[in-house]
């Protein structure tokens, strides 16, 4: 009887080793170590064994029945391995075939920049102000210091509404929002103020009758022209790189005094960047803000420009005519 | 402006060694932009001498009349050279280049045979020197001005350095060589030698043979001079040096008395005028015009006056618009014998009326818009006087004036108050110094510690009142590289408010949106025309524009009423372009007149108007909403290797803009619309409460057509300011008990909206009901009828719904919907 156990063993081992896939295995194992096994008649005819044999007998019996079941169970992991390793080979795909499927779009540079900027100063704390597009001129140049017959105003080609006596115009900068923003809070008040802005010149390679621009304005105690210096500065390494390096120059602007130009060494030249100065004495009083207490700068980028600097788009037209191929290459949120 | 530095030099001394580099950047320093540079007579190489011409043949037969002319080169022997030009005579002396010689742009000089004879050289245009624009005829130096031999590089002062530099408009006094040289002098911190201190000391010998000219203000000047000359030789030729200073600052030489005057006021910066006194009948008065004057002007136009204009009158007539330009009737002409020299300072509000109204801007009338020195007339006439008796001869007979220059004035500054606007420790002794360097004079200090300076600005300086203006000068003199940098963070600011507006936050989250599901973004002109917004469809409101005064195109003259008006033809510019799947959008402002058009006041400055204006202000300036349009002109899914692709059509165009009322924290519902620029039966409506806010869908095939947009070209638009920010939700508590599912199949006519059955069901399924789906739409049930399949989905939050209350609620549901819109089960 322990030659048969030995026998049903070597049988049943190999025919569990040679089953090649899970379905002979499972063949295997029914006719090896199931009911009607070799294995499972001995273990039936146990009982009527002579008990000095039945404890040999059955020790061999399980030693057997235990190697087998482990056998299997080896078994039973390699082959499904193989079968899952099988199936996945065979569902496997070109990750690499083109997969969009939706148009690619983009957001116009000039929003990617003005979102940029606004970030920057809320960094330093300010908030960003609009105002309307369509202005009262005296927003846009009376109470800017520029008044009727002034050359200034004459610097500014302007776009005015018909009738001229409604004192309307297309803002020739986005100062007016400056003006609101004092009339309306007390100082300390710390800003930007982005918008369209409008010029009456013809399109050309880098001219736009319409244009925007970022405006910056603090109102505060001790605000002097370094602040408005090293505000600067910071503001040109943000946009342009940590090597930019920044100059003020004298100018004039009637809104402030002292007024500069700032001007960026960027790509081995000075290029004028924006207008900037000390708010004019005569602004902050229009707009009720004590100057014995207070004073402040203001600054203003045109963003298109800033944009042409440092994307180096030689045509102006390229940003303003919404072609759908310039967008899309700055897509959802390159700089 | 113009500067050639030979002349500066005159005033300013430069340090040896100095480049024009250098120069050009001492100005920029003080704020003085150089926008070129010209470096002349560098270019010309070889021999350039005065020549005489002795003899003129005039060569017959040829297209264009040429000259065969013998000169006296001084070489001992004549020379013969071809010439084109007709305007100079025997004896006259001319500019000759000598074979060998290159002139500018390398043209080379060679002995050559033409017109059948031998052209030994050239005579000379200031053009072909590279010295001037003046190519009309050949260089005719004046008697006396050079000998025959000499170099004429030097006869023409040609080598030189031209600065040209743009000039602010708060800097009047800087458009002269007087101004730019103490400018230039301060900057290199060099002598500045004033030309008006030995004016002021010279005395003119007057001849009281007759009375001079008298004149008087009557309005728009604060000082008038006015200098009597006879016996004048007005055809007297200018002197070189004079000609040549005058079209090295970019202007032309004309006639000595005229030469004279644009000289001194490029020298001192005040415009002067020269009458032919014979022509000025009894005094002449500074007034304003009467609307039936006219005035032929020098520029050869006749001009109707308007009462704003300041002009320059005799007992009978109008003579000149004053500080503009001078009038053809007392032109001083080659037969002048009388000259009235006229200097003055009109105020600049009336040149710049007068410029503006008569649209003619002068070299006068740039100076006087920006100021001229009230207390500068007196001497500059006087110089001119100087220069013309000295060219013309004649005698000076007396002056007349009226009017008076400006006193000096005394502020006080603190020199603290400079430092702490500019943020920088200048000392007193070099705040005095930058005070001097510009013409101030300090006249006092105060008792605070020395810090207290009594200053006096000299008498072109009105723009030096207050302490910033002070303060200007100091920075600018001791160079704004000086100042440090510092970084002011805002302080807790008065009035505590969002990071970013809720508009802000919006445009941003919609930008994002909508360029992540394949939009580009464009921001457009917002110009537009009547014409195109009535071929577009829109009417009422929606059609009431805002017109331009001074469109920069007649094709564009009023603003947009619709982001779509602008939007539109950019669609159709890349479709033009053969740019695929085109879907664009633009956030920006639309104007409607709806109101007409308000006058918008111009309050008071320099103090604060009160609280009522400043309301009143802003409640004039129109609304201006902000609004976000979409186009989609293609597909919104590509073609690829998995298959087919998709056209966008008029449901993406309501999704996108239902999608963007949601992003925007609002539900919208969805009603039919008809309404421009959109087809009528393929238009939606979307509306938050009782307001539409947006419209979408398939545009008219007319506008499609119009634009040559492709057939079935979709749009939306919505009006972000319309919407409200979203109200709080309130989420409820997640039941954990199972759904009830049921299917309603309903039968509606053709025209019954989707929509007006979802809502009826709704209402009729009771608050159980946790969401509903139309999963199926068939329009061929027959009859003009459509089939709607409806998943309802109920759930109870406290116990499993039972069959029973489930197809209650769905019958309740169907008997609500048969009642609103005639629906009935399908069996």
């Amino acid at each position: 009887m322990k030659a048969e156990i030995d026998g049903a063993q070597i049988e049943a081992t190999q025919a569990l080793t040679l089953a090649g896939d899970l379905e002979s295995l499972k063949l295997a194992r029914i006719s090896h170590l199931g009911d009607r096994s070799t294995i499972a008649r001995i273990s039936q005819s146990l009982g009527s064994l002579d008990p000095s044999l039945k404890a040999p007998i059955g020790k061999a019996l399980g030693e057997a029945r235990n190697q087998l079941n482990e056998l299997f169970e080896k078994r039973l992991a390699e082959l499904t391995l193989k079968r899952d390793q099988e199936v996945i080979e065979s569902e496997r795909v070109d990750v690499t075939l083109p997969l969009r499927r939706t148009p690619k779009g983009g957001i116009h540079p000039l929003t990617l920049i003005d979102q940029e900027i606004a970030d920057i100063f809320i960094g330093l704390g300010y908030r960003v102000m609009e105002g309307p597009e369509l202005e009262a001129a005296w927003l846009n140049f009376d109470a800017l210091n520029i008044p009727a017959d002034h050359p200034a105003r004459t610097m500014q080609d302007t776009f005015f509404l018909e009738p001229l006596e409604s004192n309307l115009v297309l803002r020739t900068h986005t100062s007016p929002t400056q003006i609101r923003t004092m009339l309306t809070q007390e100082p300390p008040i710390y800003v930007i103020c982005p918008g369209r802005t409008f010029r009456s010149d013809e399109l050309d390679a880098t001219h736009t009758p319409v244009f925007s621009q970022v405006e910056g304005l603090v109102v505060d105690q001790g605000i002097s022209m370094a602040d408005l210096k090293g505000t600067l500065d910071y503001f040109a390494k943000k946009i342009f790189g940590d090597e930019v390096v920044s100059r003020l120059r004298p100018s004039y602007f009637p809104f402030t005094e002292p007024s500069a130009e700032v001007d960026i060494f960027f790509n081995g030249r000075w290029i004028e960047w924006g207008g900037c100065g000390m708010v004019n004495p005569n602004v902050l009083e229009t707009c009720g803000i004590d100057t014995e207490k207070y004073s402040g700068f203001a600054f203003g980028m045109g963003l298109e420009r800033t944009l042409m600097v440092r994307h180096q788009v030689a045509d102006i037209r390229a940003i303003v005519e919404g072609d759908v191929r310039f967008s899309r290459k700055f897509g959802m949120g390159g700089r | 402006m113009l500067v050639p530095l030979s002349w500066l030099a005159e005033h300013v001394k430069i340090p040896h060694g100095t480049t024009p580099e250098s120069i050009a950047e001492a100005f920029v320093q003080v704020g003085f932009e150089v926008e070129a540079v010209h470096i002349t007579g560098a270019d010309i190489e070889g021999s350039l001498v005065v020549g005489r011409v002795l003899e003129i043949e005039e060569l017959e037969g040829h297209k264009k009349p040429i000259r065969f002319v013998t000169l006296d080169c001084g070489e001992g022997k004549e020379r013969g050279v071809i010439c084109g030009a007709r305007n100079f005579e025997k004896n006259d002396l001319v500019v000759v280049a000598m074979p060998g010689s290159i002139l500018p742009g390398d043209f080379k000089i060679a002995s050559r045979m033409t017109y059948d004879r031998l052209s030994d050289g050239m005579i000379c245009s200031m053009r072909e020197l590279g010295l001037g624009d003046d190519h009309s005829g050949i260089v005719v130096l004046p008697e006396g001005s050079a000998q025959v031999g000499d170099d004429a590089r030097e006869a023409l002062q040609a080598s030189d350095i031209i600065f040209d530099i743009a000039i602010n408009p708060d800097r009047g006094y800087a458009l002269s060589i007087r101004g730019l040289a103490r400018e230039l002098a301060g900057s290199l911190r060099t002598t500045f030698s004033d030309p008006v201190e030995r004016i002021r000391s010279l005395e003119l010998e007057t001849k009281r043979s007759v009375p001079p000219t008298q004149v008087k203000i009557d309005d728009g000047a604060e000082r008038i001079y006015l200098r009597s000359v006879v016996d004048v030789r007005a055809h007297a030729q200018t002197p070189l040096y004079i000609r040549r200073r005058i079209e090295k600052s970019g202007m032309r030489s004309i006639s000595a008395a005229v030469d004279v005057t644009n000289y001194v006021m490029l020298e001192l910066g005040q415009p002067i005028h020269a009458f032919d006194r014979s022509k000025i009948a009894g005094t002449l008065v500074v007034r304003k015009a009467s609307p039936s004057e006219t005035l032929k002007t020098l520029d050869g136009t006749e001009r109707k006056l308007v009462a704003e204009n300041l002009v320059i009158a005799d007992d009978q007539k109008v003579l000149a618009l004053a500080g503009t330009m001078g009038g053809e009737n007392s032109e001083v002409s080659e037969a002048t014998v009388e000259i009235a020299i006229e200097a003055a300072h009109f105020e600049p509000i009336a040149v710049a009326k007068n410029a503006r109204s008569q649209n003619l801007s002068t070299e006068a009338s740039r100076r006087f818009e920006r100021y001229v020195d009230p207390n500068l007339a007196e001497i500059a006439s006087k110089r001119a006087v100087e220069l013309l008796l000295e060219i013309t001869g004649g005698s000076y007979i007396g002056s007349s004036d009226a009017g008076a220059g400006v006193n000096d004035v005394e502020i006080e500054v603190k020199a603290s108050a400079i430092n702490s606007l500019i943020g920088c420790d200048y000392s007193i002794s070099e705040i005095e110094e930058a005070f001097h360097l510009v013409g101030c004079k300090v006249v006092g200090k105060g008792e605070e510690k020395g810090e207290l300076l009594k200053v006096t600005p000299p008498s072109w300086r009105p723009d030096l009142r207050r302490n910033s203006d002070f303060a200007e000068e100091v920075a600018r003199i001791h160079s704004y590289d000086r100042i440090p940098l510092t970084l002011p963070f805002a302080r807790a600011s008065g009035k505590p408010s969002d990071v970013l507006t809720l508009r802000q936050r919006r445009r941003r989250s919609v930008t994002a949106f909508l360029a992540s599901r394949g939009f580009s973004e464009t921001q457009n002109y917002p110009f537009s025309s009547d014409e195109f917004i009535k071929q577009l469809g829109f009417t009422g409101d929606r059609a009431k524009t805002f017109r331009l005064a001074n469109p920069l195109s007649d094709e564009f003259p009023v603003l947009r009423t619709h982001i779509l008006q602008s939007l539109l033809p950019t669609a159709a510019r890349n479709i033009n372009r053969g740019n695929n799947g085109v879907a664009i959008f633009e956030i920006g402002s639309v104007f409607r007149a709806i109101d007409g058009v308000a006058s918008t006041e111009i309050l008071t400055t320099g103090k604060r108007p009160d609280q009522k204006s400043i309301s009143d202000l802003f409640a004039s300036v129109p609304t201006q909403p902000m609004m976000i349009a979409g186009v989609i002109a293609g597909s919104v899914e590509l073609a690829g290797w998995w298959g087919k692709g998709r056209q966008g059509d008029w449901s993406d165009a309501i999704s996108f803009a239902m999608e963007i009322v949601e992003l925007c924290g609002s539900s919208g519902e969805v009603r039919r619309s008809d309404f421009a620029p959109w087809h009528p039966g393929r238009c939606a409506e979307i509306r938050v409460g009782e307001r539409a806010v947006a419209h979408a869908g398939e545009l008219h095939p007319r506008v499609v057509e119009l634009l040559g947009l492709p057939e079935r070209s979709v749009a939306f638009a919505v009006l972000l300011d319309a919407l409200a920010q979203s109200p709080v939700i309130h989420p409820g508590e997640l039941s954990t008990m199972p759904p009830a599912i049921q299917d309603v199949a309903l039968v509606v006519d053709g025209d019954v909206s989707a929509e007006s059955v979802r809502l009826a069901l709704i209402e009729g399924a009771g608050e159980l009901l946790e969401s509903i789906e139309l999963f199926d739409r068939y329009d061929k049930v027959g009859e003009g009828k459509i089939s709607l399949a409806f998943t309802l989905t109920f759930r109870a939050p406290d116990r499993t719904l039972t069959v029973e209350e489930v197809n209650e609620f769905r019958l309740k549901a169907t008997e609500l919907a048969k009642e609103r819109t005639g629906a009935q089960l399908r069996s």
